[in-house]
């Protein structure tokens, strides 16, 4: 559905005209029907991304294609929607309006314009607003119209950048369930954020892009597979001091808080010691957690590695 | 269509401004204050109404046109709406002249109903209809076109506030173009008299629109003048846009 190869953006920034390489050399595949993460911190280079292929800006080098055609296609932008971030829409137009406006754009008859209008208010929880200015909309309602926005076309393709920023917790979860519907649906899905926890849960495969350059993709699974168990953590009860000596010089931190320690583990055969050393003293282990790598691990790891030799803060933002 | 559906979005942008009514409102007021100010002078009251009603027509107009001319593109980069614009099957050249139409068909309202407003002070004072008076908006409502299309090519390129400076310029320079051409006849410079020449005909003639004066006055208009001002006019605002446009589409949206 998208591909980019050896996609570069060069920034010219200040009065002085420097160089700031956005994006470096990307080589991206978002395949059909799938949900595609793409994750990066801020000034990564992702809305970069997104903007070359939606035609908003121009690639300073490399190619990208949507649906099997260049960037830049007209004809494609049919099958195609996109959210921006933090959208700010036209404030004057009534929600109705507002996607009738939008549905114009594509050449929708009038009928069908005011139909799917008010199928896509109602898919996004907004049926009722339909006749209120968007100006009076609250941040969570105007995601939502993004949204709606979005769709006016049934698009096969839907391309939203940080649908998810801003917004509460419920607005996250309304959020999440619209793209789960739109993946049932058998559309393609391909959106920016940095909000790790919704991406593990509705994600078939990530990429993640530090600094302009792509640092790792495939699913969630086979980046976190790769990681194993990262620590262990052990609460212990009934330790005489000796015992607790013998605890602290094989875990690399332990917190004492009332009769219970909590020690922490940085592999499991030092854990497995602990254990065994542990009912030799005669304590009683009230629990053992393995902490698996998450996502985030993978996610603030690779945004490390790309620091080492830069630093953070030199990014470019378009 | 979607050229059309865009012009239709930016007249309801600029009609649901308060900005807008309240130009309105002011041009008005001129309007009904030319009819106080014609009491205390001595001679044809009526002309002082003509001409004051022309002038504030003319000058409110051009306000709008260059204040929401040059915010018409902008005010899309900064709120980020254009993101949304683009990114459907539109293609760059006609979401501007669809802003551009947009604004013109604004300003035809805006135009149509100072006229009427108008003729009618004019009627219930005099007495008479004298409809000689909206040959002199038309060429004004030209002007406007001229207007916008300068404050639509500069905020292609700059800030809000170097467009409305510039497109000043071009409306105050554009007055007093035939000082250009007497002050080429008279420098003795050659290289001046070539600058001059050039700026004289790169820049548009906007006198050719003021017929303010021979209307009030009586004077007959030709028609050849009307057609040859609507063409120049006309003429000019394409050449105006399709700069625009080219300057437009190589533009990055950041």
């Amino acid at each position: 559905m998208v591909r980019t190869e050896n996609l570069g953006k060069v920034f010219l920034t200040g009065f002085r005209m420097q160089k700031v390489a956005a994006l470096k050399g990307l080589n991206l595949e978002v395949r059909q029907g799938e949900v595609f993460g793409f994750l990066g911190p801020n000034g990564a280079g992702k809305t970069t991304t997104l903007k070359i292929l939606m035609g908003l800006i121009y690639a300073t080098s490399g190619k990208a294609w949507i649906m099997g055609k260049e960037v830049g296609d007209v004809s494609v932008k049919h099958r195609l929607g996109f959210l921006p971030e933090q959208p700010y829409f036209y404030d004057y137009l009534t929600a109705m309006e507002f996607l009738d406006f939008y549905g114009r754009l594509f050449g929708l008859p009038r009928a069908e314009r005011e139909s799917r209008a008010k199928k896509l208010l109602e898919q996004v929880g907004l049926a009722h607003a339909g006749d209120l200015q968007l100006r009076k909309f609250s941040k969570g309602m105007l995601q939502r119209i993004g949204i709606a926005q979005a769709l006016i076309n049934d698009p096969e393709l839907v391309i939203l950048d940080e649908p998810m920023s801003g917004l509460d917790p419920i607005g996250r979860k309304e959020v999440r369930d619209i793209i789960m519907g739109l993946k049932e649906k058998g559309k393609t899905l391909f959106f920016s954020t940095h909000i790790l926890s919704d991406v593990e849960v509705i994600c078939d495969r990530v990429a993640i892009l530090v600094k302009g350059e792509l640092k790792a993709t495939g699913t969630v699974g086979e980046l976190i597979g790769g990681m194993g168990v990262r620590a262990v953590e052990m609460t212990v009860e009934g330790m005489d001091e000796e015992g607790m000596a013998a605890l602290k010089t094989l875990s690399k931190n332990v917190v004492t808080v009332g009769r219970q320690s909590v020690a922490f583990f940085d592999d499991q055969d030092k854990a497995k010691q602990a254990r065994e050393m542990v009912f030799k003293k005669g304590g009683d282990i009230v629990s053992l957690i393995p902490h698996k790598a998450s996502l985030e691990d993978i996610f603030v790891e690779e945004v490390r590695k790309g620091e080492v030799g830069g630093k953070r803060g030199t990014e470019a933002r378009p | 269509m979607k050229i059309y559906a865009i012009a239709l979005n930016t007249f309801k942008e600029v009609i649901r401004d308060k900005i807008f009514y309240s130009l309105v409102f002011f041009a008005l007021l001129i309007l009904g204050a030319s009819v106080l100010l014609s009491t205390l002078t001595v001679g044809e009251r009526s002309k002082i109404i003509e001409d004051l009603a022309l002038s504030s027509i003319d000058i409110f107009g051009v306000i709008i046109a260059i204040f929401v001319g040059i915010g018409l593109v902008d005010k899309e980069l900064e709120k980020k709406t254009i993101y949304t614009i683009i990114s459907k099957p539109i293609r760059r050249y006609e979401f501007l002249l669809g802003k551009y139409l947009g604004l013109a068909m604004t300003l035809l309202a805006y135009i149509s109903v100072m006229s009427a407003c108008f003729m009618l002070v004019l009627y219930l004072y005099t007495g008479a209809w004298k409809p000689t008076l909206l040959l002199s908006v038309l060429l004004t409502y030209v002007e406007l076109l001229v207007i916008t299309a300068s404050a639509i090519l500069f905020s292609t390129f700059s800030t809000p506030i170097l467009s409305a400076t510039y497109t000043l310029a071009i409306y105050t320079i554009g007055h007093l173009t035939a000082d250009l051409k007497g002050l080429a006849a008279k420098t003795g410079e050659e290289s001046a008299k070539a600058v001059l020449e050039f700026l004289y005909y790169l820049l548009p003639n906007l006198e050719n629109f003021n017929i303010k004066g021979k209307v009030v006055h009586n004077i007959a208009v030709a028609p050849d003048y009307m057609v040859f001002a609507v063409t120049y006019g006309l003429l000019y605002t394409a050449g105006l846009l399709i700069i625009s446009t080219i300057v437009f589409q190589r533009r990055n949206f950041k």
